[in-house]
């Protein structure tokens, strides 16, 4: 402190400056934060604003915090489950929602196929039932063919035999008989 | 040159006596009686509202009153059933006022250093001492009420081979009767000297302008140097507050798991 004192002193008197002549210690004391004299009455202070502001937050301003920051925490939470509750409501509609809508195409689908097979047998019936008609037509038309091949053939040896007794008749003046003519065709 | 001791020399406004004792209510304990006033006022009035959605200075006395309780869950929450929230319910929330008053209490009069003109109690060894003799007799308290010879298993570390424990208990001990003294001393040897230094820097430029000229111009050195010495005043002022209550935090946890 002393050695403090001096430097200071040496350092004033330069400049002279009014506020070190001032503020400069009158006469050599104890170094103040560290002087004996000062600490009764500052621990007894000590003690006493301590225990107030102890006892003010300990009773009254620390347990109003930590219940608002409870209430808040619990408030949080609470709408935190709502939600989470709200939100699993929603995923089972949804789930619900898809369950009937595959049902309902499952269905649909369902429907589509009865009909298309349905409608394929009733197109092969008819087409089945007009085939055997159609193949009924063109068997009675061939045998009707055949049958007019026949008579056309029959009627050909006839014309022949017609035609060859005109020609030896024409040829030998004679007339030959069908049956003659037929005897050597 | 200004006398950078003269801020902190106690001045005796109202002469008491109590029982024989000195009780003088000085400039120090006008402080901490202003500390006081100032720290309560501000925690309950801003909770006056006590609303869902804070209001700015609400959300301020619930970040400081998170702060301690994040501080002792981080220093004394180790080991126990972690995740369990907020804390609530564990041994150690019962000193949590403790701490928090601590903290608060320091952090204001530290703050108040920074305000022209105002006395910083902190900066006196009696005050730092008183605090750091609170924590050190609760420890030593609690840690015999909670353990009985079993806090003495705090001096006995683990894993140490048998040569050389006799000498790891005698530094144990040492170190645990040291305590209070580094624990006193940091916060006011911190305080004491940040203030001798921006109060001798601010000296520097009233001298330099009083020198006149050249001097003048000068004096930007010194006026850099207080500026920034005041940022990081303020900044030692919050560290300081931190350091004490955290190890306030992990004296207390010393009592409460001396097997550690």
């Amino acid at each position: 402190m002393a050695e403090q004192n001096t430097a200071q002193k040496t350092n004033a008197q330069p400049h002279n400056t009014e506020v070190g002549v001032i503020d400069a210690p009158p006469h050599p004391k104890a170094f103040p934060p560290l002087d004996p004299n000062h600490f009764a009455p500052q621990i007894i202070w000590l003690a006493i604003t301590f225990a107030l502001l102890y006892a003010l937050m300990s009773r009254v301003a620390l347990p109003r915090i930590g219940e608002v920051i409870e209430e808040r925490r619990d408030r949080i939470q609470r709408d935190i489950d709502a939600a989470e509750a709200l939100k699993g409501e929603t995923e089972r509609a949804i789930r619900d929602y898809e369950q009937s809508l595959s049902d309902a195409r499952n269905k649909a689908s369902g429907i589509a196929k009865e009909t298309h097979e349905k409608l394929a047998a009733e197109t092969d019936a008819k087409r089945k039932e007009s085939d055997a008609a159609v193949n009924a037509t063109i068997a009675a038309a061939e045998d009707r063919i055949a049958e007019m091949k026949k008579k056309a053939l029959s009627n050909v040896s006839e014309i022949a035999t017609d035609t060859t007794s005109a020609i030896v008749a024409k040829l030998i003046g004679e007339t030959v008989s069908a049956s003659e003519v037929k005897k050597h065709l | 040159m200004p006398d950078p001791i003269h801020q902190f020399e106690i001045k005796r406004l109202i002469p008491i006596e109590l029982f024989g004792f000195d009780a003088t209510f000085t400039n120090s304990a006008l402080f901490m009686v202003l500390a006081v006033v100032v720290v309560s006022a501000f925690l309950i009035l801003s909770m006056q509202g006590r609303s869902l959605v804070p209001t700015r200075m609400q959300s301020l006395s619930e970040v400081m009153y998170e702060f301690v309780a994040g501080m002792m869950r981080d220093t004394m929450g180790q080991g126990h059933d972690e995740g369990h929230g907020h804390g609530h319910g564990h041994d150690y929330m019962k000193f949590f006022p403790l701490v928090f008053t601590i903290f608060i209490f320091i952090l204001t009069l530290n703050m108040f250093g920074m305000i022209p003109g105002f006395f910083t109690s902190t900066s006196h060894l009696a005050v730092t001492a008183g605090l750091a003799l609170l924590v050190f007799v609760t420890v030593l308290i609690l840690g015999f009420t909670k353990n009985g010879f079993g806090f003495f298993k705090l001096f006995v570390p683990s894993g140490v081979p048998l040569v050389i424990l006799p000498l790891v208990v005698a530094i144990e001990i040492i170190s645990f009767l040291s305590r209070p003294v580094s624990h006193s001393v940091r916060l006011f040897a911190n305080m004491l000297a940040g203030h001798i230094t921006l109060k001798v820097f601010a000296g520097f430029i009233i001298m330099l302008l009083g020198a006149g000229g050249a001097y003048g111009i000068l004096s930007i050195l010194p006026l850099t140097m207080a500026t920034a010495m005041t940022a990081l005043e303020f900044l030692v002022a919050f560290l300081q507050a931190y350091v004490f209550a955290i190890l306030t935090c992990m004296y207390l946890n010393d009592a409460l798991h001396p097997g550690h």
